[in-house]
């Protein structure tokens, strides 16, 4: 008895001295590591925890987590915007010599997502992180209701072409409109599900997806920080005006606060025609497809330019962890090509070139294409050390103009600019 | 055994303070100890997320900002009106269940208990289930009131002119029933000879409650205002589940908007400011409204 509760204790002290904690987002992709990650364990004996937190309280978990240095995570897959923080400020180890002592080369994975997910300074050959997932914001739309012989020749009749994967926003907008307030099946439907949040990030993930496409830049490309004319001009404008029509003619009643959850359930619910959201929802939006339910998916339409909202995010180390070096062994195993292929088996969004590169690829999913399109035109918002105080004017500026009716989109994108050149000269760098 | 005997060699006051000390030193830490530091860095430039970068003193830019803020202004605006509408629906409705409830009469008790219910709820819980009484394609206050008046699908919360009544009646809903029960607490205070005299005096219903009610219970009454005026003063938890101070900034409560400023932008200076600000004002006007009441007390 008594060797059986020392070999029970010794157990319980070797399983706590090789564990690490990882935090990310409470979402199906955090599933799907946990699943991969049982094979890292058995591997290697490292027992990983993990600690997923609601998007909505995602960000300010952990970035207070650490500003205040604190140590309950090892490992952390944050926000791609996070990165300018996470170098600027110390929060992330910078990974190079590890990549180049272990062999890891970062021209191994998407460019786009080294880009994004990686570096800081943006470009530069400073990495912080590894990119972990993949992610744009993309639409789902209601396939078996596009297929309906009734439906396809009275939108022909009213619009002139065909029922379909729409090829610009003024497309998707007639689409969404004809099936707003449209009894089907008995029940009454509405047009599209889109992000109207106003908490954390909603709303900017969705307009911007609107203004990226018609062309919107953040800055001056010749001089950085300088604004004025750039993400005010009028391709912007147009473009936030845009959204909000898509607000008013198209959501579902009561969708004034919404993001990736609810416009999930307003697309399951079979309230929409349309859903705006993440790739990651895919593989769950698809599998779970059932009761005459079929799904398409397609990238961000374009309008001037194609374009799509960044999503994703790399895996760092976190400086103020005890266990770096195995929180660095995790990595490791993390960026072998054949996880990597068992990381998108399972529904996560590799970034690895094996993967996206392979000739399967495209046909091994319904929205693998729109996944590989859209990682090549993504856009992404500020990732300055800054981004939260970036955020959060833009939020209620936008909010309040598309959801609220409250200005006129160049007021809201004029007010904007005004908090940004505050907060850029707040940090030096204006 | 006496204190004194348990204490022996120590004076009085010595025993005195030390009792108190714990919690005098207490109070140091958790509230006056922040309280300066929060003064003393409204006069910075200081953000707590930038490490290492130290704070410089600016004087008085912090608070010149803050009142020179349209948005802030708005913010108060907002605030004002939540705290206006919601105290004066909880100091009708709330006097008008304590009279209520004041009568004998069967089930008095069963229906008292199922009142104060929603006020022992957690209000982020209470915000969070009342979005979904507030949908307006299966929410059940709008099923209720469109089956009284026809008005098809509203969005209380998604339209900014409903979104700020949304918060009102919420709040209303729970803490109507504190306020009930302080007054009813004024009311089985009130002697029943006064009435008892008034009646020999063929005073009216109405006579005995302008004369004899009212004066009795209105410092309870003012006194549970001051209670829920100091709370919705700083109403955070309940107003971001339910509205997150949206649509657009229709519902932002300045309580809200500070913790965005403090935690969120990391303005630590400038919130600390806003802070004090916030704190003179409440700790004005309780000061005011406490001399007023005592005054009504003395009548």
């Amino acid at each position: 008895m008594i060797l059986l509760f020392v070999s029970l204790f010794s157990f319980s002290v070797n399983s706590n001295a090789k564990s690490i904690t990882l935090g990310w987002a409470a979402w199906d992709p955090a599933n799907a590591l946990q699943e991969l990650t049982k094979e890292f364990t058995s591997e290697t004996g490292i027992e990983v925890n993990f600690e997923f937190v609601p998007w909505p309280n995602f960000a300010d978990r952990m970035l207070n987590e650490l500003n205040n240095k604190g140590k309950t995570f090892d490992l952390l897959i944050g926000d791609s915007q996070w990165i300018g923080a996470g170098a600027v400020y110390g929060h992330y180890v910078k990974l190079n010599d590890f990549f180049d002592k272990e062999g890891i080369s970062m021209s191994d994975f998407s460019p786009a997502t080294v880009y994004a997910y990686s570096t800081w300074p943006k470009g530069s050959k400073n990495y912080y992180a590894l990119p972990a997932m993949g992610d744009a914001l993309a639409w789902a739309y209601r396939k078996d209701w596009f297929d309906r012989p009734e439906l396809k020749s009275e939108f022909k009749k009213k619009h002139g072409y065909d029922l379909g994967v729409p090829a610009n926003w003024n497309q998707l907008h007639d689409m969404c409109k004809f099936f707003q307030g449209r009894e089907i099946d008995g029940q009454k439907r509405y047009g599209a599900a889109i992000n109207t949040e106003r908490g954390s990030e909603g709303i900017t993930m969705g307009v911007t997806a609107a203004m990226y496409a018609w062309g919107m830049e953040y800055e001056n490309p010749n001089k950085p920080y300088d604004m004025e004319g750039y993400f005010n001009s009028p391709q912007a404008v147009e473009a936030v005006e845009f959204y909000r029509k898509l607000y008013e003619d198209c959501a579902p009643p009561g969708h004034s606060d919404a993001y990736m959850v609810a416009n999930l359930d307003a697309y399951k619910s079979g309230q929409v025609a349309f859903q705006m959201n993440w790739y990651a929802f895919w593989p769950g939006v698809s599998k779970e497809d059932s009761d005459g339910r079929v799904s398409g998916f397609f990238a961000n339409p374009k309008q001037n330019v194609a374009a799509a909202t960044l999503g994703g995010q790399g895996i760092s180390v976190v400086k103020y962890s005890d266990k770096q070096d195995l929180a660095l062994e995790y990595i490791k195993w993390f960026a072998r090509p054949d996880v990597q292929q068992k990381w998108w088996d399972l529904g996560g969004y590799s970034c690895h070139n094996d993967v996206l590169n392979s000739p399967s690829f495209p046909t091994s999913t319904v929205y693998a294409q729109g996944f590989l399109d859209s990682m090549g035109i993504v856009k992404d918002f500020w990732q300055e050390p800054t981004f939260v105080e970036l955020m959060l004017p833009m939020q209620e500026a936008i909010h309040d103009y598309v959801v609220n009716g409250k200005g006129t989109a160049k007021g809201a994108l004029d007010k904007i600019i005004e908090e940004w050149v505050e907060v850029f000269e707040a940090d030096g760098k204006l | 055994m006496s204190v004194k005997k348990k204490f022996k060699g120590l004076s009085d006051k010595a025993v005195g303070w030390l009792f108190i000390g714990p919690t005098v030193l207490l109070l140091l830490a958790i509230n006056i100890y922040p309280l300066v530091y929060a003064i003393k860095m409204s006069f910075t430039n200081f953000y707590a997320n930038k490490i290492g970068r130290e704070p410089q003193f600016v004087g008085l830019k912090n608070y010149i900002k803050v009142l020179n803020k349209e948005a802030i202004w708005e913010k108060m605006q907002v605030t004002a009106s939540f705290m206006f509408w919601t105290l004066l629906l909880q100091a009708i409705i709330g006097l008008g269940l304590a009279l209520l409830l004041n009568r004998k009469f069967k089930g008095n008790e069963l229906l008292t208990t199922l009142i104060v219910l929603p006020m022992m709820l957690s209000p982020a819980v209470v915000g969070v289930f009342w979005t979904y009484l507030y949908n307006p394609q299966v929410g059940l206050f709008n099923y209720v009131v469109n089956f009284f008046y026809d008005l098809g699908s509203f969005d209380m919360i998604g339209s900014s002119t409903l979104a700020p009544w949304a918060i009102v009646i919420v709040d209303t809903w729970m803490w109507t029933p504190f306020t009930m029960l302080i007054c009813l607490a004024g009311l089985r205070s009130v002697p029943n000879y006064l009435y008892e005299a008034a009646e020999v005096d063929r005073a009216s219903k109405w006579q005995q409650f302008i004369y004899i009610t009212l004066p009795s219970v209105l410092p309870f009454l003012l006194l549970a205002l001051l209670f829920r005026g100091i709370e919705n003063f700083k109403m955070f938890d309940m107003v971001v589940e339910l509205t997150s101070g949206g649509p657009g900034s229709a519902t932002e409560l300045a309580s809200i908007n500070l913790k965005r400023e403090a935690f969120e932008k990391w303005k630590t200076g400038y919130s600390s400011a806003f802070a004090v600000i916030l704190f003179v004002t409440i700790f004005g006007f309780g000061n005011v409204y406490v001399k007023v009441m005592n005054k009504i007390k003395e009548r």
